[in-house]
């Protein structure tokens, strides 16, 4: 053997020794070292969750009849992971599904698909899940549809069909509630990278309202069985099994019958506002428990039908949901929309005018218009009412008298050159009032109204000034007006600033002041109970379903509002007299129950879609009985004319129901409470007789599994 | 003078086995029974849930075994210096099979590449196998002509060597067959570096194999699959489903074994044939999930005995033919070793070789056997 050849062969042995030599390293790395790792990544490529969905909890009024309960349906699934292996996309296979349970090809179509597979202007009703669940199409499907499906496997591929619990809300007493119970749905991504709480994915869930809020007492903990399958999904072995544990109820202080007379003399004042020459687009209506703050009844106008989730939303329907043509019935008007308090409002400047040393037991002068600057401020009814006290004043809404008050304030805190610490009395005591603050109603999104102080001011300043500085090339050529364009200049040098006008209107709860309808009853209730906010409650407890109280939710308090009791004397004295010598004097015209309230009628800046002026937005806030208040009531129309004409009739509408008045008589029988007050204990929950009543309609169905295979996230 | 004596033939058969080197024997014995339990354990309980024979695969193993052992006996019966008269046939034959592969209608077509034929009775032959013999006795044959001279291999038996061995090569790549195309090519390489062939070559040599490799890669000469599957080496989530698919489960498979293992038919990734070929160019993974680090440390460790022995006789031998035959069966398996198991750890691209004496699969068993035939063959003669 060459000297060479010798040398070579050592290389090669060499090199053949560190082959092996790195096989075993790289065998120790992946065994030893990282063994732990592999074996939890073999067991999720292996295991498979099957998950059975718990019952939901019941959500129940306060005498515990079921406003939202689980009932039996059956569900009709696209498995799209083998629609997508098919020559024509499983095009056919839907038709015939679309045949089958009776909805349009498209409609199907577009609840199969990923919302981000479809164009923006066509993603209603799309499916806001994942593509590696079998995507569930309709809840109502019946017993033959099914069996059709399950029986004919070979013409249905990738179509399935099993019992599931369908979300369903009775109206046993012919409330619709929409904007308090909300609605669920299927979980989505984001919900299954939430890392606080494990979801699975064919679980509902609460999307908004009560069902959102309360969600995680409401959903129970699914049963979960991990098998072990192999590469074709066939299951092998059982690894681990829990069984489903139901969801708690949720007892609210929501009255059914209440609720539902609420809601029809809601829409009845729409209807009627609408007859009298208004546009009247929405409103709502709240009733509250003066001592607690618990929300009796809770009516948005327009609403929808909470069923149609679980029945699966056509297009048109989840169009109309957030339509503006239909007024947006998604909107809770209660606690989401935004209106001027307008005069409801002068309880508060009632408030501030007796911190600023106003006598409110002086006469005051209430002529038809003030006149500060170049500017004219007038009352609404365009006439003089002469030299009147301050609680004739109230009753009968005159503006003049707030007008001068607010001027003369502003002008006291410095007017265009402000003090530096100003009083600013009625900033101040709104702020008390919770103005421009969310009340924490236990509803999810609700919105904080507008306190336009001079903070506000400043911040909105700062946010716009661009376009008041570049006014003429940024505005609409229609909004190009002389005047508009000056106070654009105005507002570009110095917008920040309160002027005269601001604080004159904000006395009135006009300009820029903004309101909730569930901060207004909050704050009329406070003048009723002696001065305390509650913390409006629409849950008051959970409860298992054996019965025990695992929540009960007492009243909260959220401060006081600023008024002596001499001037809440004086408030109630004001706010009876509106009802029997002012502005709802003919409304109340022997009335049996005395009531206690407040007209509003607030001017509206803009125009409708059809270029028609909009229409000024109704208040009537109010409490009863006057003497021993119990329930504050308030509703507002949107749109809907004078507070009095409209929103007066509505509210003494909700009290006939709550008292029992039935032609200027009080008939106990007929009140909804006869005890004459909200009762407070937890109720007993009877699911039983609900649900037997609806068993009736609903065809009970045992076939096939009830549970479906989904992979771990 | 001597006397023969007329020997039965079991008598005869047993004394030639006793003159084999034992630990080489002792090391292909231990990975044929190592195999074949792997085998069994990769599609017993599949078959079994498919309701097919579960013992299918295992049986048919044993008899390519079986046959292997054979042949390679028979291997070990002529004298390895007389095979040299024998090599230009096993070389023409050698690339009859690898032009037959190649003729449409005779060659099959099996994960792009067309590397069978396929004969009744289930059974197919994968010419390139065999290809590997002789390519490996037409070089030792060229390169140790002028050792009676007792001088090194001239350029010019290099230039022959290289030249015979580029019919068959390149027929492999026309497949095209990467895995079997780089062991064959490694293997002249090592086998020209052992002859004592000038060193130019052999630096040559490597550098035209990085340059061809790059070539391949750019030119397009390379298949669209082979290339996702280098892809997929230097980047799993390049092709998920495919290439990657196979190469992140075949990971997982050996890493969840552990230390321990999960047991050998106890392997749920196994069991639910998550790993793609299972019994044959994944047969790794098998013993890494089921026999765990120990197991397959020991199979490592097997291979590691085999190619120590077999560099042992390689040394003892003073016959350089013999040397560079033991040389060149040592590269193809130590190559074809480390591509397999390298394949499956994710230490080398993705390329199909079966494991020796381990996988299933007729023509890599009869082939593998044959080299330790040859093994044996030299050592025999070598005394």
């Amino acid at each position: 053997m060459s000297q060479r050849s010798r040398l070579n062969m050592i290389v090669v042995q060499a090199l053949v020794l560190s082959l092996m030599l790195a096989m075993l390293g790289r065998l120790f790395y992946l065994q030893v070292a990282s063994g732990l790792k592999y074996q939890n990544d073999a067991l999720s490529i292996q295991s498979r969750d099957i998950v059975t969905p718990a019952v939901r909890g019941a959500i129940v009024d306060d005498t515990g009849a079921p406003m939202a309960i689980d009932r039996p349906g059956m569900v009709i699934t696209v498995d799209r992971s083998i629609l997508g292996k098919m020559p024509d996309k499983g095009e056919a296979v839907l038709k015939r599904v679309a045949k089958l349970i009776g909805i349009k090809y498209g409609d199907l179509y577009i609840r199969t698909r990923l919302c981000g597979e479809l164009p923006i202007a066509k993603r209603t009703g799309c499916w806001n899940g994942t593509l590696y669940q079998p995507v569930p199409v309709t809840k109502e499907a019946t017993e033959a549809q099914a069996l059709k499906i399950l029986e004919n496997s070979d013409i249905f591929p990738g179509i399935g069909a099993a019992p599931v619990p369908i979300r369903s809300y009775p109206a046993l007493s012919g409330e619709n509630a929409a904007h308090i119970l909300g609605y669920v749905g299927s979980v989505t991504a984001e919900d299954l990278t939430n890392t606080t709480k494990q979801y699975y994915q064919n679980e509902t869930v609460g999307k908004t309202g009560l069902e959102f809020q309360y969600d995680k007492y409401l959903q129970g903990i699914p049963g979960v069985k991990t098998v072990i399958v192999d590469r074709t999904e066939n299951v092998t072995s059982t690894a681990t099994q829990t069984n489903p544990i139901p969801g708690n109820n949720l007892v609210t202080n929501i009255n059914a019958k209440l609720q539902a007379a609420t809601e029809k003399a809601l829409a009845s004042t729409v209807l009627s506002a609408r007859a009298q020459g208004n546009k009247a687009d929405s409103g709502a209506a709240i009733v509250m428990d003066v001592h607690t703050g618990r929300v009796l009844a809770m009516a948005s106008y327009p609403t929808y039908d909470p069923n149609m989730w679980q029945k699966g939303l056509t297009t048109a329907q989840a169009q109309a949901l957030f339509s503006d043509a239909d007024g947006v019935p998604a909107l809770s008007r209660a606690i989401d929309g935004e209106y001027a308090p307008a005069s409801t409002f002068k309880v508060l400047s009632v408030v501030a005018a007796s911190h600023a040393g106003y006598n409110l037991n002086a006469n005051y002068n209430c002529p038809y218009s003030v006149k500060f600057g170049n500017q004219i401020f007038h009352n609404d009814d365009s006439q003089s009412q002469g030299t009147m006290s301050l609680q004739t004043a109230i009753a009968v809404s005159c503006d003049t008298i707030w007008y001068q008050i607010g001027y003369d304030q502003w002008v006291k805190d410095g007017g265009l050159t402000p003090k530096k610490n100003p009083n600013d009395y009625f900033f101040k005591n709104a702020a008390l009032f919770g103005i421009g603050q969310p009340t924490g109603i236990d509803l999810p999104s609700e919105a904080s109204g507008r306190l336009p102080d001079r903070a506000w001011k400043l911040a909105y300043y700062k946010q716009n000034k661009n376009f008041y500085c570049n006014y003429t090339s940024r505005a609409r050529p229609s909004d190009l007006t002389p005047f508009l364009i000056a106070v654009a200049k105005e507002d570009c040098t110095d917008g920040y600033i309160v002027r005269a006008g601001d604080a004159v209107n904000f006395a009135i709860g006009q300009g820029d002041a903004l309101i909730t309808p569930i901060q207004m009853t909050d704050i009329y209730a406070a003048i009723a109970n002696g001065g305390t906010l509650y913390t409006p409650e629409v849950a008051r407890a959970v409860v298992k379903p054996d019965g025990t109280t695992i929540e009960n939710y007492k009243p909260q308090s959220r401060g006081k509002i600023p008024a002596s009791a001499s001037t809440l004397n004086f408030l109630h004295a004001a706010l009876r007299s509106v009802t029997t010598s002012g502005t709802a004097a003919s409304v109340f015209a022997s009335y049996p129950v005395a009531v206690s309230g407040k007209t509003g009628t607030g001017q509206v800046q803009g125009r409708n879609a059809n270029g028609t002026a909009k229409d000024p937005t109704s208040w009537f806030a109010s409490y009863a009985p006057s003497n021993k208040p119990e329930y504050a009531v308030v509703m507002m129309v949107s749109q809907g004319g004078y507070g009095a004409s409209t929103s007066a009739v509505g509210v003494k509408e909700i009290y006939d129901s709550i008292f029992g008045v039935v032609g200027n008589k009080v008939i106990p029988a007929k009140a909804i409470f006869p005890s004459g007050a909200p009762p407070t204990g937890i109720p007993t929950i009877d699911l039983q007789s609900a649900t037997l009543k609806k068993a009736n309609t609903v065809k009970k169905v045992n076939t096939a599994k009830t549970t479906k295979t989904v992979k771990k996230p | 003078m001597t006397i023969f004596r007329q020997e039965t033939r079991p008598r005869r058969f047993l004394r030639n086995i006793s003159r084999f080197d034992h630990w080489l024997s002792f090391s292909v014995a231990a990975l044929l029974l190592f195999g074949t339990l792997l085998v069994w354990a990769a599609t017993k309980n599949w078959f079994a849930s498919q309701h097919l024979d579960p013992q299918y695969y295992v049986k048919r193993h044993v008899i390519n075994i079986l046959i292997g052992l054979a042949l390679a006996y028979g291997t070990t019966l002529i004298d390895y210096r007389l095979l040299r008269a024998y090599t230009p046939i096993v070389w023409g034959l050698g690339v009859l099979g690898l032009l037959a592969v190649l003729t449409p209608g005779i060659g099959s077509t099996v994960n792009g590449a067309k590397a069978w034929i396929a004969l009744p009775g289930g059974f197919d032959i994968q010419p390139a196998e065999l290809a590997k013999i002789s390519v490996i006795l037409g070089i030792s044959m060229l390169l140790a002509e002028r050792r009676s001279l007792g001088a090194d291999p001239s350029d010019k038996d290099v230039l022959k060597a290289l030249s015979i061995s580029a019919i068959p090569i390149l027929l492999i790549m026309l497949q095209p067959d990467l895995g079997t195309t780089l062991i064959i090519s490694a293997a002249i390489v090592i086998m020209i570096a052992v002859s004592g062939a000038p060193t130019r070559w052999v630096a040559a040599l490597l550098l035209l194999a990085v340059l061809g490799g790059f070539a391949a890669v750019k030119s397009g000469v390379m298949s669209e699959y082979q290339i996702k599957r280098l892809q997929s080496f230097v980047d799993p989530n390049a092709d998920p489903q495919q290439s990657g698919y196979q190469l992140r489960q075949a990971r997982i498979t050996i890493g969840s074994g552990g230390i321990l293992g999960r047991g050998l038919f106890h392997g749920p990734q196994t069991n639910g044939r998550f790993v793609p070929e299972q019994q044959t160019d994944f047969i790794f993974t098998v013993a890494g999930e089921e026999t765990g680090f120990i197991g397959s440390g020991l199979m490592l460790l097997l291979f590691g005995l085999f190619f120590w022995r077999a560099f042992l006789i390689a040394q003892r031998t003073s016959d350089l033919f013999g040397r560079l035959v033991c040389v060149g069966v040592i590269a193809w398996f130590a190559f074809q070793t480390f591509e397999n198991i390298g394949m499956t750890m994710g230490l080398m691209p993705m390329t199909g070789v079966p494991l020796p004496f381990v996988s299933y699969g007729g023509s890599s068993m009869f082939a593998t056997l044959i080299g330790f035939g040859l093994l044996q063959n030299v050592h025999l003669r070598s005394r």
